[in-house]
This record gives structure tokens, C-alpha cells and sequence, in this order.
């Protein structure tokens, strides 16, 4: 029987799917003062980690500061749920250092819910959009499967593995979305039928094993830091919890045994019996395909990591894998530690529909419908923070839309977000992506350490950082630099206390007096040891202001050449290319360039210079074609 | 991101003169740094400080070693009242492709790029300097000068030069791919974690590389604007003889008195594959005629200049304080020393000669009768090619734009090691090597960042 339609209530916003995308962007449009409706097709999943229970890392790490400093919610979330916080790439510089927690996954995802329960303007709701309502090429409301019509601004798409999610265990096979939920069914082949391009991307995780039956005593524990941590802003020194009541996670390894049971069962491998299609990360292989890839490697690193503190059971991280039940029992059992483990749920493999993100304009918005919007997985990217990163950037820009206001562009300079959404949407993607650091030319510059300094501004601007907040950050800035001032104006005097500290670390003395910051930029001298021979600021420093100075001093010279590079394209990026430029006009353009133009749609000059198969060439005459047609207009 | 960093409003240099040896050629740069980068060669006044639409006398000198290339007048125009309404810089120097080129040269390394064909009239068009009416023009005249100047590039890029950049790319990008595993996958215990000091004498080793391309590329220089040489000796030991042997036909003057031949006379010529361009002179020797001190001087000069001396002696003669003068002088240069007029009685001892001189420099002639002759050709032909079997697969770097990048990278790879020495970690002294693997790129027009990623991908096994 056909559902009965019924005209529900109109929102400003709406967002379709409540996973890390959905849940940043429906915040986001609220708190901006719109009237927001979040839809999930399960409540009990909201902000829900079907894989790995962590959070951050390198470049994702960075990622969740980006957001906290835009008014994200996932730092502070991470903040009150996790179980372990490290610091990875200590001994590296400044631009690397990553921060990653373990995340108590239940407790991740209540708190969200809560907060989201809690927000004035925002409608959480369980149901599946399975249609848009489209009018002039424009979206103004969706359809659920309930037969509800909502009206909307703007609409948000964030409908991640769910969408014709398909999950393969060896021989089996059936629809679903994440961890057995339900699958949405129609609403891909509706974007089909409005003549968006849909690719197929696959994604997997390990199984997860009961902690009781694991033996740590052959595995290498790894414990949290002690030092305090936290991605966000607002998140306190005294409230870090003490390394003792952090949990750990352990570290074991494949055996060659384990290789031998994966290369015996290879046939029954959905992987490479071909019956999975979508394409998979290169990044995040199944143990299968590392085992083949790797053929030369006699063992693979494998994390037990806790799911959280309410349960037993443990994730194992670096074992994802889609074999059949029977053969991943075996597998586990080969591994040192866990001899005698009690799989919980079997790893998987999951396909889903992908929307292809060159469709896309740097707002997120669709191009072929207006006020459509789509991030997160749907876009085809893959991770937590990549997720909420552009949830929020889409949810940003989905909220100032439905306001009538300018939209937020973050550049490849600005922000890791910028980085990850001008990749996706002037190159596309052919796998998963994932942010890497070494996907950001400028990552002297995004460091996780200046994110506030970097968008605290923005999130202010658009509202989603309180006044109270940015009054600290003010603060926060205004120490900085005034502690910059006073050491470039300070100078230490050679003396014996001076010369026997340099001694230590193996220089020669001074010979005359020396400015305290250019004393400073000596590698292995910390602020606090400058403390020793200058006086104290008036007010003791809070750490993270420390850390600026420390930076901004040290590694002053790459960060100014990494500057002027921004500086040089400046011009290029304000450089706007009109919409629907229609590039076949346009003689002397070569024939790839030409395409490529047409498809990608770039909005800007060193948009379009970043795309592959446009040369300089083609380039230069794009920008003669466009000051030509400004021109004439003035004309 | 593409290693093709070519940005709108980038300072850009050309010669504007057209090629050959005009008396002046004229060197420009158009952009927001043409100042700056004029004032880095530059010994005179601060470009940086002098009025607009001045002409300013000074030296251009390459500033890495402070070499004077040459006298210059240097205009400074800021913007917006130039052509390209950028600031512009146009230097006059002396004319000669080796003066001009090497200025360019020295420019390209120090920050510009060089132009595209067109490229001064599309900036001028493109800031409002030239109306609409033009701009078809410079639209067809950037499609086809690109098209044709591409492919004059891709026929410069030989495929041995290509082939060894991309090792050499290759080396860098395994040990950036390395650098970023550390960062990316911080806990994966199955690579090396990249020291430093691996990075340091990995810079290092390709630096050294670099260094031997670019010493080819004064080879490559060689070829195209022929090797140097200069004839010396004191009058009449036979050097206008012995040019015009190597000429083939009597340009020069050949007397059988002292000091006739006055003009430093100029010829090319093809000696078994090496261009040599050949410079007659004034015997050297001490002396109070005012015409002939002229003529020595520039016999000074010759050497100064010269890529390879022949310094002529006399075999029939004992070996004058002249000669020893003379074989001081060319003490350091490549040089054959032609003990000429074998025809005639031997004075010249031989023992004593060769206290001053090795063995392999020394060659015995007879201009006069032609013997000795094939020896001096072989010789010439093994001293250039450094004894290469084949001298067709030797890789020249002949291309300006490709000798900029080259010293740029060089560069790029001394901030490594400055870097290094100064104790930063190895994520910030990566970037300059990251840039030194972009400026390679360019040459070979390879694309960065996939590149790695399909590195770090393949290389590794990796997997959260």
C-alpha cells in the first residue's frame, strides 16, 4: 500500500542523517538562529562510531581544533568522553603534532545526542528522507518514508554508508546501513533521476572481541599521556583526567600463520572473488589486501583498543577484513594475545552510494540544485573528523543561506577543511579520501596549535563563537603578543649562569648581550628556561600562550616563507571566474583544459589553475577571456 | 597541487633585445618583486631606494660568488606608469649572448621566472595598459608562441636529461615519502624513522648531483656558443698560422714580423664536434709600443675569458722569460701547450719545460708542414668531452629556464642543510626539500601530489 502523503512543518534547515556530518551541521544551522530539523533513520545512533573508537590523529587531529575554533561541537564532545589522550609526533615540529583520543563510544554518542536534545532551535527526529521536493532547480523540502512532506530553506545531505549501504561478510551479503542498521533505499536513485553522478565506494572494519578473553601479558601496553591535552578551547587543564584512570590500548601483531590462514581462504575473499565493486581506501586496506600487497612483510602491527568504559569489548584496529565468519575466527586466534578470543561481531565490509564530489561548489552546495547541500561520506571522504569538518562547513553555509547572508569559503591557506574541500570538489576523488598532512602545501601554517588563532574570528563573525569566548581568545592574542614585545626588548647579559646553561647544551658562551627572543630561537632553549635569566611577565603565562611565543619566534623563518607563498596567490584566488562561462566559446583553449573547465566549474582562477590537464597556458587565456568580459560589461 | 606554480602577478624576465650580438641588449623583469630581485645582483645604488623612472649605473655580480658579470645601466620603473603597469626593471648590458644569458640567468635563479612568449604585452593588456581592440591579438600570439616555445621545450628536454631529473626526483620524493609516513602514521613501526642526519646526506648527495648537472650545463654553454680559446705566445712562434690552419682559409694576418697581428680577431670553428670560438692575439711580451701594449692587454683579457688556451712555443727557440710569463698566466685554465716549428732545429729543452708544464699538456707541431695536427684536434675533442666514448648521450643542460630551476633547487637544498645545522626538526626541513623536489618537477613537468601519495601507498603498508 502506498504511504499516504501529509503536509508536515517547515524548517529553515534540514539536515538528512545524524552521523558526525550531520550532527556538526544541524548545530551549526541552529545555533545560527535557524530553525533546524535533524532527521536520522536511527535515534539510538546518533554521532554513532561504527569503526574505530578514536578521535584525531594526524591532520584529523588538527581537523577537530579547526572545528572547535569555527563553534564545532566535536572537541568538546571528545573532550568529555574520552578514555585515553595522546600526543602523537612529539618529537617532531610544531606543524605535526597531533593530538588523538580514544573515545568511549557509547558515551560519545549520548553526549551528542544530549546536546543536540538540548539545543533550542534544533528537532531531532527519527525517520528516513527517501525524496527532495525540487522546485525551479531548487530544493524546498524533503519527503520521508512516513510520508511526511517538511519544508525547508536549505537542505543538508549527510547520508553516509547508509545510503544503498551493502555489507559483505565472506558469502553473505545484504542491505544495510552501518553496524545492521537500516539502509536507505531510495533517496540515491532520486538524486540519480535529478542527474547527479553517483559512484560506488567501499569501506570495512575489524571485528571486535570480548576484553575478557584477551591475554595482555603478550602484548605491549600503551598508556595515555600525562601531560593535559584537549582539543578544545574551552576544555580545562584541571579537569585532564590522570594517566591512571585513562584506559590503554595494546599493541600485538600478525603472525605468519595468520597470513597463511588469509592466502588459504583468499577465494572466499569478497575482495578478490570479486564481488565487491566500490572502490576502497588505499590508505586503510582490509588485512587481506595488505597481505597481498605486502607479500614480502612477515607480520602487521594490530591495536586492541577499548570501545569504552561500560563494555568489554575491544576494536582491532588493523584487522579490517570481510572474510567469512569461519575464516576471521581462525585469524583472530593466530594473533599473540588473542589465542582465545571471543569474536563479538564479525569484521565487515560495507559498500555505499557516493555522490561524485566535482558536483560541488567550495560552499558545499550542489550545482545542479540550489540550496542543496551534501558533505561527509556522501561526499566521498572517509573518517570521523573528515566528516564533521565539512558537516560543519556545509551546515554553515546551509545556515547563512536560509539567512540570506554570504557564504564561508575556506581556502586551501586557511584550514584543513579548505584543503580537504577544494581537493574533493576541483579534483574529485577515485577512493576514499582521507586528509593526510602531506596534503597541505601550507601545513607550517595549519597547525593545530593556531586553529584558534586561524578561525576563532570566523566562528565569531557567523556566530557560533560566544562573545564571552572570543573575549578570551582577544585576551589569549593580546598576551602573545604583548610577551613577544617585551622579549624583543629584553636582553641577556653574558654571565656565568648564562654561560653555564649554553655549556650544557654544548655552545659557546656569550659575547655580548643578546635579545631574548633571538636567544630563544636557539633550538634546545625553552621559554621557561629564558626565565631563568629574564625577569617574569607580570602574570604568569598560560601554556598555550607559551607555546605561541615558542613557535612564532623558533620557526619564524619558514612560517614567513610559507607566508609570502600564501601572499602570491592572493590574487589569484580573489580572482572570480562568472558562473556558466561557457568555455567552448572561448578559442584557444585546448581541447582537455576545455573540458576539464566545463566539468569542474571552478570559481576562481587558481581554482582552475589546480586542476589537472589545465596548463598554464589555458590558464592565461581564461584570465585575458574574463578581464575581456569585464570589460566589455563596463562598456 | 600542481608543481606548475605559475601565479598571475609573479615577477617574470626576458631579453627583450632580439639574439646576436647587438652592441646593447636589454634584460627585463616585470612584477611586484622586479625591484628586489634587480637589487640581489646588483652593485651600485639601492635599487630599492632610487627615484622612479631613474637610470642608475652599476655591475651586475653573481652573488653567490660575487663574480662581476658586467657593466650595467639599470631603469627602475614602478608601477603603475610602465608598460606592464608593474614594476619594471630594464637592464642594458653589454650585449653578447654569454653577458645577456647569464644575466638572465642569474635573475631567474634569484626569484623570477622567465616570461612566456607574449607575457609583457598579456600583463599590460591584462592591468588596463592596452584596450580591447589588442587583446585578440595577445590572446592568439599566447596560444601560438606557447604552443611552439612548449615544444621547443620538450625538444630541449632531451631524454637523457629528463631521465636523469626524474632519478633524481625519485631519490627526493623516497625520502619525503619516508618524512611523511613518520608524520601520518606515527606508530607504525615499520619504517625507518627519517633522522636528520639521513635527510642531511641525502641532501647532500643530490646537491653533489645537481652540481654536476649544472657544470654541464657550461658545457652545454660551450656548445652553443662555442668554447673559448684563446692563442697565446710571443710574436711569431706561429699562432696566425696555426689559426688559419684550424680556419681553413687566411682571415688572419700572417707576417713574419713581430707584433703584426693587432685586432683580436674572433672566429668560430668546428674541431671534431666542439665548437670552439677562437681568439686571436697580439703576441704577449713585454713591450713599449703603444699600439702593440693595447693589443697584450687585450691578449690578458683573452685569457681571462677563455675556456681553453693554446699557448704556442717556439721549439727552435730556447724557452724565453716570455714563454715562462706566459705559461704562469695560464697556470690555472685548460690549456695545450704547442711546441711549434718542429720543422726546424730543436733548442728548446725539453726537460726544462717540463718542470713548468705536465707531460699530457704538451704537444709537438709543425703548422707549418702539418704534422701534429690530428694529435692537437684529438686533443681539443678529449679535453672538452672529458674522455666520454660517445659524446651523444652525454646529458647537457642547455635550457636557461632549466639552469634557473636547477640553482634554484641547489638553493633549496642548502636551506636543508642550513636547516639541519641549526637543529630543526625534520618536518620543517622537509619543506625545503619538498621545494627542491617541485623546482625538479618543473623541468620535467611532474606533478607533486599524487605522485607522493601513490609513493607513500605503495611503498608502505599502511592502514589505521
Amino acid at each position: 500500500m502506498e504511504v499516504k502523503q501529509y503536509q508536515a512543518e517547515d524548517y529553515d534547515v534540514i539536515v538528512v542523517g545524524a552521523g558526525h556530518a550531520g550532527c556538526e551541521a544541524a548545530l551549526a544551522a541552529a545555533r545560527m538562529g535557524n530553525k533546524t530539523l535533524l532527521m536520522t533513520i536511527n535515534l539510538d545512533m546518533v554521532a554513532f562510531m561504527p569503526c574505530n573508537p578514536s578521535v584525531g590523529g594526524p591532520a584529523k587531529g588538527i581537523v577537530v581544533r579547526e572545528l572547535d575554533a569555527l563553534g564545532g561541537e566535536m572537541g568538546r564532545n571528545i573532550d568529555k568522553t574520552y578514555v585515553q589522550m595522546r600526543m602523537l609526533n612529539t618529537g617532531k615540529g610544531p606543524a605535526v603534532r597531533a593530538l588523538r583520543a580514544q573515545a568511549d563510544k557509547h558515551a560519545y554518542s549520548a553526549e551528542m545526542k544530549h546536546t543536540i536534545e538540548r539545543e533550542p532551535n534544533l528537532t531531532l527526529r527519527q525517520g528516513i528522507v527517501d525524496d527532495l521536493v525540487i522546485e525551479n532547480k531548487t530544493v524546498v523540502g524533503v519527503i520521508t518514508n512516513t510520508g511526511a512532506r517538511y519544508g525547508a530553506k536549505t537542505v543538508v545531505l549527510t547520508t553516509g554508508t547508509a545510503a544503498r549501504g551493502k555489507i559483505i561478510i565472506g558469502e553473505l551479503m545484504y542491505s544495510s546501513g552501518p553496524n545492521n542498521s537500516q539502509p536507505s533505499m531510495k533517496l540515491s536513485g532520486n538524486l540519480e533521476k535529478l542527474g547527479f553522478v553517483l559512484e560506488r565506494f567501499k569501506t570495512g572494519t575489524p571485528p571486535r572481541v570480548d576484553g575478557n578473553t584477551i591475554d595482555y601479558s603478550v602484548t605491549e601496553e600503551q598508556l595515555g599521556d600525562a601531560d593535559p591535552n584537549h582539543f578544545s578551547f574551552e576544555s580545562k587543564d584541571e579537569d585532564y583526567l590522570p594517566v591512571e584512570d585513562q584506559m590503554s590500548c595494546w599493541l600485538t601483531y600478525t603472525r605468519e600463520k595468520t597470513h597463511e590462514i588469509i592466502r588459504k581462504n583468499l577465494e572466499r575473499a569478497p575482495m578478490f572473488s570479486g564481488v565487491i565493486k566500490g572502490v576502497g581506501p588505499r590508505y586503510c586496506p582490509s588485512i587481506e589486501d595488505k597481505i597481498v600487497r605486502f607479500a614480502d612483510k612477515d607480520r602487521h602491527q594490530l591495536f586492541i583498543e577499548p570501545e569504552g568504559r561500560n563494555t568489554d569489548e575491544y576494536y582491532v584496529q588493523g584487522f579490517s577484513t570481510s572474510m567469512p565468519e569461519e575464516v576471521q575466527q581462525k585469524m583472530v586466534h593466530s594473533v599473540p594475545g588473542l589465542e582465545n578470543a571471543h569474536i563479538m561481531r564479525p569484521g565487515y565490509a560495507i559498500e555505499y552510494d557516493v555522490v561524485s564530489p566535482y558536483q560541488l561548489r567550495p560552499t558545499l552546495e550542489t550545482k545542479l540544485i540550489k540550496n542543496l547541500y551534501t558533505a561527509g561520506q556522501t561526499n566521498g571522504t572517509s573518517g570521523y573528523e573528515e566528516a564533521a569538518g565539512q558537516g560543519m562547513l556545509a551546515g554553515i553555509n546551509a545556515g547563512l543561506r536560509a539567512l540570506d547572508k554570504e557564504p564561508v569559503v575556506l581556502k586551501r591557506s586557511d584550514a584543513y577543511i579548505g584543503v580537504m574541500v577544494d581537493d574533493l570538489v576541483t579534483k574529485g576523488t577515485n577512493e576514499p579520501y582521507r586528509l593526510l598532512t602531506s596534503r597541505a602545501e601550507y601545513r607550517l601554517l595549519l597547525r593545530h596549535d593556531n586553529a584558534d588563532l586561524r578561525l576563532t574570528e570566523i566562528g565569531h563573525e557567523i556566530g557560533l563563537i560566544s562573545d564571552e569566548r572570543y573575549a578570551q581568545f582577544e585576551a589569549k592574542k593580546a598576551t602573545i603578543e604583548a610577551e613577544k614585545q617585551r622579549l624583543a626588548t629584553i636582553r641577556i647579559k653574558p654571565n656565568a649562569q648564562v654561560d653555564a646553561y649554553l655549556k650544557e647544551h654544548g655552545d659557546r658562551p656569550l659575547k655580548d648581550g643578546v635579545l631574548a627572543s633571538e636567544f630563544l630561537r636557539r633550538p634546545y632553549v625553552k621559554y621557561n628556561d629564558l626565565l631563568n635569566f629574564i625577569p617574569a611577565p607580570e602574570e604568569p603565562l598560560d601554556r598555550r600562550v607559551i607555546e605561541q611565543v615558542e613557535i612564532q619566534f623558533k620557526y619564524e623563518g619558514y612560517i614567513k616563507k610559507e607566508s609570502e607563498k600564501v601572499e602570491k596567490l592572493k590574487r589569484m584566488e580573489a580572482k572570480q571566474i562568472p558562473e556558466r562561462i561557457n568555455y567552448n566559446a572561448i578559442e584557444g583553449l585546448a581541447t582537455e583544459a576545455r573540458q576539464k573547465l566545463t566539468k569542474i566549474q571552478p570559481e576562481t582562477l587558481a581554482q582552475a589553475s589546480r586542476i589537472s590537464g589545465v596548463n598554464p597556458a589555458d590558464i592565461s587565456i581564461l584570465a585575458v577571456y574574463i578581464e575581456q568580459g569585464r570589460i566589455a560589461k563596463v562598456k | 597541487m600542481t608543481t606548475m606554480t605559475v601565479t598571475e602577478y609573479d615577477t617574470i624576465a626576458a631579453i627583450s633585445t632580439p639574439p646576436g650580438e647587438g652592441a646593447i641588449s636589454i634584460v627585463r623583469l616585470s612584477g611586484e618583486d622586479a625591484i628586489a630581485i634587480a637589487q640581489r645582483v646588483f652593485k651600485g645604488k639601492d635599487l630599492t631606494a632610487v627615484a622612479t623612472h631613474t637610470i642608475n649605473y652599476g655591475h651586475i655580480i653573481d652573488p653567490k660568488t660575487n663574480i662581476e658579470i658586467d657593466e650595467v645601466m639599470i631603469s627602475v620603473m614602478r608601477a603603475p606608469k610602465t608598460f606592464t603597469r608593474e614594476d619594471v626593471i630594464e637592464i642594458n648590458c653589454h650585449g653578447g649572448i654569454v653577458a645577456t644569458n647569464k644575466i638572465l640567468q642569474l635573475l631567474l635563479s634569484n626569484g623570477a621566472r622567465l616570461a612566456e612568449p607574449g607575457e609583457f604585452t598579456k600583463r599590460a593588456f591584462l592591468h588596463g595598459r592596452i584596450d580591447l581592440t589588442q587583446a585578440e591579438s595577445v590572446m592568439d600570439l599566447i596560444r601560438a608562441k606557447t604552443d611552439r616555445s612548449m615544444k621547443v621545450a620538450l625538444n630541449q628536454l632531451d631524454g637523457n636529461l629528463s631521465h636523469l631529473i626524474r632519478n633524481l626526483r625519485q631519490d627526493i620524493l623516497d625520502v619525503l615519502a619516508q618524512v611523511e609516513v613518520n608524520i601520518d602514521y606515527p606508530e607504525y613501526d615499520d619504517v625507518e624513522t627519517m633522522t636528520t642526519k639521513l635527510l642531511k646526506e641525502k641532501a647532500q648527495e643530490v646537491k653533489a648531483r645537481i652540481q654536476q648537472l649544472l657544470k654541464t650545463a657550461q658545457q652545454g654553454k660551450v656548445l652553443r656558443e662555442g668554447l673559448a680559446t684563446a692563442i697565446v705566445g710571443r710574436p711569431n712562434v706561429g699562432k696566425s698560422s696555426l689559426l688559419n690552419h684550424l680556419l681553413h682559409e687566411d682571415k688572419a694576418i700572417v707576417t713574419e714580423i713581430a707584433g703584426t697581428t693587432r685586432d683580436v680577431i674572433e672566429e668560430y670553428v668546428n674541431v671534431r664536434g666542439v665548437p670552439l670560438k677562437l681568439v686571436d692575439t697580439a703576441g704577449i711580451r713585454e713591450t713599449t709600443d703603444k699600439v702593440e701594449a693595447i693589443g697584450v692587454e687585450r691578449s690578458r683579457k683573452a685569457i681571462d675569458q677563455a675556456d681553453l688556451v693554446m699557448l704556442v712555443l717556439n721549439s727552435s727557440e730556447a724557452l724565453t722569460t716570455e714563454d715562462q710569463k706566459l705559461i704562469a698566466a695560464t697556470q690555472d685554465k685548460k690549456r695545450i701547450v704547442i711546441l711549434n716549428k718542429t720543422d726546424l732545429a730543436r733548442k728548446l729543452d725539453e726537460t726544462e719545460l717540463q718542470k713548468y708544464v705536465s707531460q699530457d699538456e704538451i704537444l709537438a707541431t709543425s703548422v707549418l708542414k702539418n704534422s701534429g695536427m690530428d694529435e692537437l684536434e684529438e686533443k681539443i675533442a678529449i679535453l672538452f668531452f672529458g674522455g666520454i666514448e660517445n659524446s651523444q648521450t652525454t646529458v647537457m643542460v642547455t635550457n636557461a629556464r632549466h639552469i634557473g630551476l636547477l640553482n634554484q633547487a641547489e638553493d633549496s637544498l642548502d636551506a636543508v642543510l642550513s636547516g639541519i645545522s641549526a637543529g630543526m626538526p625534520v618536518d620543517l626541513v622537509q619543506i625545503d626539500m619538498t621545494n627542491a623536489w617541485e623546482l625538479l618537477g618543473e623541468i620535467t613537468g611532474d606533478s607533486y601530489q599524487d605522485e607522493l601519495l601513490t609513493q607513500l601507498f605503495s611503498q608502505f603498508c599502511l592502514g589505521k
